[in-house]
């Protein structure tokens, strides 16, 4: 009985300690952004302010940045909604030779290091004379973005019914009617999770944006850019809170959807 | 009579496997016609060729008349109730039972009209409102059945359509769909692996064996004449007797098939064929008697009016004329 006690306690002090070495740092982040203090951390704090709220505001870099953000994860996500989704189907409603392989080599861009990725898509916009521009950015994002979708596009997939398709078919409705009647509303919220997941990962990447950048910066490097230039710090901690709550609430989002769709599709049992 | 279906010639092979092999079919229009036969022996795929999900390797398909081959399962005059039922999860009752009107652009009031019939039909009035996950299983298959019937097909195609429901159930639903067969006077073509659901719903019965149908006939037919030993095996209840010993019981010298009830048992002296008696059950009005005959053995339903038999008893064996019916094997 004591023992128990003890080894619970012992165990949420474990847990604890888990969650403050994960979440402090970001805590200090935060914290950081109302400081006083323009030039370094110092701890504590000189003071508290909101001032640094208007000066970011004001700033026209960081709407820059942003908005070059916004427009790179929008688009990579939407070519990974297509991408991915079509990929998906192929995969799980056909058997063809390569099928296993065609499904791991989807994946595979996402367990490559990102510096890998990021030096052989130079490479390939080097020898194709592809000049560095947004659009080169929005490709990288593809890369990874697309396997996101993917995974979750497939596992709705498999739980379809291939019966239910050909009900429709028995029916009458020809395979666009099917898709649009049958298959996408049983994958729609699949494709909303894998596409918002797609755009947080999109949203904060860093390295592949490095090698596929020309003169832009993404929010991500823009923030890299601005450590190194000590002038009005606490900038760089007000757009790193907005980050932060950015990509944490499609994360959130994705995580709900997916967990209550689990009985959407197939249920024909 | 208008022919339904027809198969002429037909296989349909996957690799090496011969799924359907050269089958010639025929099924009259208004028949309520019953695909029996073990798993793999081809019923399905049979009916996936009539519907338009596969397509056969050699041979023609024709629907009333028409050869079908290519036509597409969206433009054929067949609706097909699944084995797992296939409602569309995210769409209500009625909706799902309207689809097929939907997708061919009838307007919405006049769909969940026609839609609400059906679902009177099958006797679902007040579940238009519900989904799919909300019914019992019996009710799923009555919705499947309302929205394969809205697009008034020429022929209705069940995959073993009672198979998921419990006993009780499946037999009223055979009541049901035999009565509503009767009553729309479609065709309805049935697989199933159940011998007692093809024998008391079918007009008509194809006993499928490894690719092939082995037998096409009435259910008394099919039950009474089986044409080989696989059929009298998988459909009656009858005795398979070897070719020897129906010889000696006055038949002819082939595996021959024999119901219990033709066979009677007499005083073992002096008797053509004789055997050892190995079990007595008693059955009420009758006795079920399982006599042994070499390697045989036999079963015979006794009235329990005459002699009476024990376990253990020497008997000879005498069948009433006529009774032994030879199959095509006779080795």
């Amino acid at each position: 009985m004591r023992s128990d006690q003890r080894s619970s306690k012992w165990l949420k002090l474990a847990a604890i300690s888990g969650l403050l070495f994960l979440h402090l740092p970001l805590l200090l982040i935060f914290l950081y952004a109302f400081t006083t203090e323009a030039t370094s951390y110092q701890f504590p704090p000189p003071g508290l302010t909101l001032d640094w709220f208007e000066v970011t505001w004001n700033r026209a870099d960081v709407w820059e940045a942003l908005g070059l953000s916004v427009k790179v994860a929008s688009i990579s996500t939407v070519i990974a909604l297509v991408l991915g989704t079509l990929c998906a189907a192929a995969v799980s409603r056909s058997r063809f030779f390569g099928r296993e392989a065609i499904s791991l080599l989807v994946i595979l861009p996402i367990a490559l290091p990102g510096i890998v990725t990021g030096i052989s898509l130079r490479s390939a916009f080097n020898l194709a004379d592809i000049p560095y521009s947004t659009l080169t950015i929005i490709l990288g994002h593809a890369t990874f973005c697309v396997v996101v979708v993917y995974n979750n596009a497939v596992a709705r997939f498999r739980r379809l019914s291939i019966s239910m398709i050909e009900a429709s078919m028995d029916l009458g409705a020809n395979s666009f009617q099917t898709f649009r009647y049958i298959v996408l509303p049983n994958i729609a919220t699949a494709m909303l999770a894998g596409g918002m997941l797609a755009f947080a990962l999109s949203f904060d990447e860093v390295i592949v944006t490095t090698f596929t950048a020309g003169q832009q910066a993404t929010l991500p490097i823009w923030m890299l850019e601005e450590l190194v230039r000590p002038r009005q710090r606490p900038v760089t901690n007000v757009v790193a809170m907005v980050v932060v709550l950015v990509t944490f609430l499609p994360i959130l989002g994705a995580y709900y959807l997916t967990r209550s769709g689990t009985d959407t599709a197939g249920a024909g049992k | 009579m208008t022919v339904a279906v027809e198969f002429k010639k037909v296989s349909r092979h996957f690799g090496a496997v011969k799924a359907v092999d050269e089958v010639d079919l025929k099924i009259d229009e208004g028949s309520f016609f019953a695909m029996l036969g073990p798993s793999g022996s081809g019923k399905t795929t049979s009916l996936r060729l009539i519907s338009g999900f596969d397509q056969p390797s050699a041979g023609s398909i024709h629907i009333f008349g028409e050869a079908c081959e290519t036509t597409p399962p969206n433009r054929r005059p067949v609706n097909t109730v699944f084995q797992d039922y296939a409602l569309f999860p995210h769409l209500t009752i009625r909706d799902n039972v309207a689809y097929g009107l939907m997708v061919r652009g009838v307007k919405k009031s006049l769909r969940h009209q026609e839609a609400d019939e059906m679902l009177s039909l099958v006797k679902l009035d007040s579940y238009g409102d519900r989904k799919p996950a909300q019914l019992s299983g019996g009710q799923r298959q009555r919705v499947a059945l309302a929205r394969a019937l809205v697009n008034k097909p020429r022929v209705l195609l069940l995959d073993e359509p009672l198979g998921a429901l419990d006993l009780k159930l499946r037999e009223q639903m055979q009541e049901e769909l035999k009565a509503l067969q009767q009553r729309l006077g479609i065709t309805f073509v049935f697989v199933t692996h159940d011998q007692t659901e093809a024998l008391s719903m079918a007009d008509q019965i194809a006993v499928f064996n490894e690719g092939g149908i082995v037998q096409t006939g009435t259910p008394e037919e099919v039950y009474q004449r089986p044409r080989t030993k696989f059929v009298a095996d998988f459909v009656g209840s009858s005795n398979l007797v070897p070719p020897q010993i129906s010889a000696q019981l006055g038949g002819q010298s082939r595996w021959s098939s024999l119901k219990p009830e033709a066979l009677t048992l007499i005083k073992h002296e002096g008797a053509g064929v004789v055997g050892t008696i190995k079990t007595v059950r008693y059955l009420g009005a009758t006795n079920r008697v399982t006599i042994q005959v070499g390697e045989t053995e036999l079963s015979a339903l006794l009235s329990n009016s005459g002699a009476s038999w024990n376990k253990g008893d020497h008997v000879g064996l005498q069948v009433k004329p006529g009774a032994l019916y030879a199959m095509e094997e006779s080795t």
